[in-house]
């Protein structure tokens, strides 16, 4: 089969992969395709009807389907080339990828290849929730497409399992739809969700939140009747004698995303077992040269400002690389120390800024943040509170680094 | 009277404690910036909130189309403008900032289209 070349093929035609591929033509990277499975660019934002984003991008609070657009509009108006209705179904070490669209089956390989294809849901199999397989069993992004974009009402009387963003969101989306949300119960001993979502979407509509429970068994045969809750331990074991059966038609599921990076496994992508998104450098370069990757498929962010802006700062290394035929080497580890789940990037120069990301496994209260290299504080930040809920992110500057020597990040 | 809120102006959620009587309030505390503040005084004498649905297309690729209120209204109303939003419908195409319905319950915000939707 006939292979297309081009500078850069970006996988992905969300808000990282559009942010990208606007950033390498801006950066004068010409021959830029965008490969999206959708009929419509713009990602999962075109379902995220509520307002709140592009506040840190763009300084005013907008809705998603707004703030894609904005996206959308600048990649036409440059004269991006994005193939709809294409799929990606593999990516190979040589940077060749095949794809699935209208006009069949392609092949494009790219002297740079984006991957910015975004996370997706963890779901019932995931978590391993016993009871029969009742209809009206859904991932909250799921509700969210039938209800925003299909005009479907998936169900009146909903359990909500998990607290993160898109099921507080969802809690609110359905209260107003004129459902009935009797709760929302969340396996840790914290909410997983951001303390706004938890006051606008719960607070506001006397909703509430049970911490330390989980759904331990499901019952219905053709529609799911009811759940049944139980309190957990510290271990996250159901306590005998704590179950509850709540009555609904509806059970929404929230327990957290996953970087959807499926299409790489072929190609030897060297993957972190913490993010389960690619091993990066500070330009976002993964282990196979030439290829980058930012935004939801690298690590799981809480705000789409800061998926375009990582995207962007990725574009501008492969801009870079694409001109220079390299980037400078990144030997030093950044290694994830204390109270720390995981950092971005993995791997850095040690002679260039970077932009830190990380989350604590914890909630934490009047926390230090340090960045230490051969025993010697690079950087030292102060905070009131740190949540697994917030990605901390915060520049680091060439002028602290040292060329050799490991980086260690902790929070205590 | 003392009071612990959860900002919702943006992301990092601050948590901001009041001292207040009725609606004199004596001190605020924990705010970062200026708008946590004002956020916790418009909480106190007249909590607000913007409002996101959806509403049907007539020809348009898509069957809904997402809306938005271009300013907050007073919390306690949220369900009735749902109500008034419920009955409206438009055609394709649509462009977003398109106002469907002016001065909604006649609180002073309008309901704007947030996305296009081509017509087919």
């Amino acid at each position: 089969m006939n292979v297309e070349r081009h500078q850069a093929v970006v996988i992905g035609g969300g808000p990282a992969g559009l942010a990208a591929a606007i950033q390498l033509k801006q950066k004068g990277i010409d021959d830029v395709v965008v490969l999206e499975r959708e009929h419509r660019t713009g990602g999962i934002l075109r379902q995220c009807i509520h307002d709140g984003f592009g506040l840190t991008r763009f300084g005013e609070t907008l809705s998603g389907p707004e703030y894609a657009q904005r996206f959308v509009e600048q990649a036409e108006e440059l004269g991006i080339t994005c193939l709809t209705d294409t799929t990606v179904l593999s990516l190979e070490a040589d940077r060749t990828v095949t794809a699935s669209g209208p006009a069949g089956l392609r092949k494009l390989r790219g002297d740079a290849v984006i991957l910015t294809m975004g996370c997706r849901e963890r779901t019932r199999g995931a978590l391993a929730i016993p009871g029969s397989r009742p209809a009206g069993i859904y991932t909250a992004g799921v509700a969210q497409e039938y209800i925003n974009l299909r005009n479907l009402m998936v169900g009146r009387e909903v359990v909500i399992l998990g607290s993160g963003d898109i099921g507080l969101i969802m809690a609110r989306r359905m209260t107003l739809e004129g459902a009935h949300v009797k709760g929302v119960y969340e396996v840790q001993p914290y909410p997983s969700g951001l303390p706004r979502n938890i006051e606008q979407c719960l607070n506001d509509y006397n909703i509430p939140l049970h911490l330390s429970h989980t759904v331990t068994d499901i019952h219905g045969r053709e529609r799911l009747e009811g759940v049944t809750i139980s309190q957990v331990d510290e271990q996250f074991r159901p306590i005998p004698g704590t179950e509850e059966r709540v009555d609904c038609d509806t059970l929404i599921l929230s327990v957290g995303l996953i970087p959807a990076g499926d299409i790489a496994n072929g190609s030897g992508l060297a993957v972190d077992g913490r993010t389960k998104g690619a091993f990066v450098d500070e330009h976002y370069q993964t282990s196979i040269p030439g290829v980058f990757s930012a935004g939801n498929v690298l690590h799981v962010h809480d705000l789409v400002d800061f998926v375009s802006l990582e995207a962007e700062a990725l574009a501008s290394a492969a801009a870079e690389y694409l001109k220079e035929g390299s980037l400078p080497a990144c030997p030093l580890e950044v290694k994830a120390g204390a109270n720390v789940g995981h950092v971005i990037p993995q791997h850095v120069s040690g002679t260039r800024s970077f932009t830190l990301s990380l989350r604590v496994r914890k909630p934490l209260k009047g926390v230090t943040l340090t960045v230490t290299q051969n025993g010697r504080e690079v950087l030292r930040r102060k905070f009131p509170k740190a949540l697994p809920a917030e990605m901390i992110q915060l520049n680091v500057p060439a002028e602290k680094l040292e060329t050799e020597g490991d980086l260690e990040v902790s929070v205590q | 009277m003392k009071r612990t809120f959860t900002c919702i102006i943006c992301p990092n959620g601050c948590e901001i404690t009041a001292e207040y009587e009725g609606t004199d309030v004596r001190s605020i505390e924990g705010a970062t910036c200026p708008k946590g503040k004002d956020y916790v005084r418009q909480e106190l004498t007249d909590p607000r909130r913007n409002i996101a649905t959806s509403i049907p297309v007539e020809g348009g690729e898509l069957p809904l189309v997402s809306v938005r209120l271009d300013r907050p209204i007073p919390k306690k109303d949220i369900f009735a403008v749902m109500d008034a939003i419920n009955k409206l419908h438009v055609k394709a195409p649509t462009t977003i900032g398109q106002v469907v319905l002016s001065d909604v319950c006649g609180l002073g915000a309008n309901v704007i289209i947030t996305k296009p939707v081509a017509a087919v």
